[in-house]
């Protein structure tokens, strides 16, 4: 059966939904699926996930509100990176509209489809050497999760048909 | 269609649930059943298709009716 392999590298939102697509996607074909999360992408293994997103470097995102009427929703918003960057949890709360407009287009939560790689046996696999370094502990990830480095992912990914670094 | 076994209408779910879903049910049937799957995703085409092409199930039936679309797969191993 063909093999997907993934370096997952970034924890927002929007990055976090690439691997997690894929993953399930390629899941259901029957394929066989390992992500390995390092430095900023490891947090999407926490247990209890709050993800920001930011348009401070991200000058194609759309800005635009998940309520009102359709008009409303359509509008982009040109606000300047001079005010997003400068608002206190303005990521976050970014974040949170865009779950929120996500959610109502019919697009799974990042969980749910977390939750459904872990059911359909994708290997999730946690860079022991990020964890170190920014102190996060086992016991905040979720279950399934397995802990290794550099020489394991490569040794899953040396025969996979597909290897992707997000 | 009459012998249709099982129906999962995914309509409103966008990618990748339909596929997903689809892989889920299709695992709980018996080798020969047809499942019917509804989807109103504009990219369940093309994936329905790939999706058959890469887990060998058979696509009997693959519908646009505008915007919706519809397909009959058969479980074939």
């Amino acid at each position: 059966m063909p093999k997907l392999a993934m370096i997952a590298t970034q924890g927002t939102l929007d990055w976090a939904y690439p691997p997690f697509i894929l993953a399930t996607a390629a899941a259901a074909m029957g394929w066989d699926v390992g992500i390995f999360f390092t430095f900023y992408g490891l947090p999407l293994l926490k247990k209890d996930l709050k993800l920001p997103v930011t348009p401070v470097g991200n000058p194609a995102m759309p800005m635009k509100m998940p309520f009102g009427s359709e008009g409303f929703q359509n509008i982009n918003w040109p606000i300047p990176n001079a005010i997003t960057s400068n608002i206190p949890g303005f990521e976050n709360f970014a974040g949170s509209m865009m779950k929120k407009g996500f959610k109502n287009k019919g697009v799974a939560s990042v969980e749910e489809l977390r939750d459904m790689a872990v059911e359909m046996d994708v290997k999730l696999i946690a860079c022991q050497m990020t964890m170190d370094v920014f102190g996060f502990k086992r016991e905040e990830f979720i279950e399934g999760t397995e802990y290794a480095g550099a020489a394991a992912y490569l040794e899953f990914a040396v025969d996979s048909d597909v290897n992707l670094f997000i | 269609m009459a012998d249709v076994k099982q129906t999962l209408d995914t309509s409103g779910l966008l990618c990748p649930m339909p596929i997903v879903k689809t892989a889920k049910t299709i695992k709980g049937m018996e080798v020969g059943d047809l499942l019917e799957m509804i989807s109103t995703d504009a990219g369940s085409m093309p994936d329905m298709k790939a999706w058959a092409n890469q887990t060998k199930h058979e696509l009997v039936e693959a519908q646009d009716e505008g915007g919706k679309f519809r397909f009959v797969i058969k479980k074939t191993h």
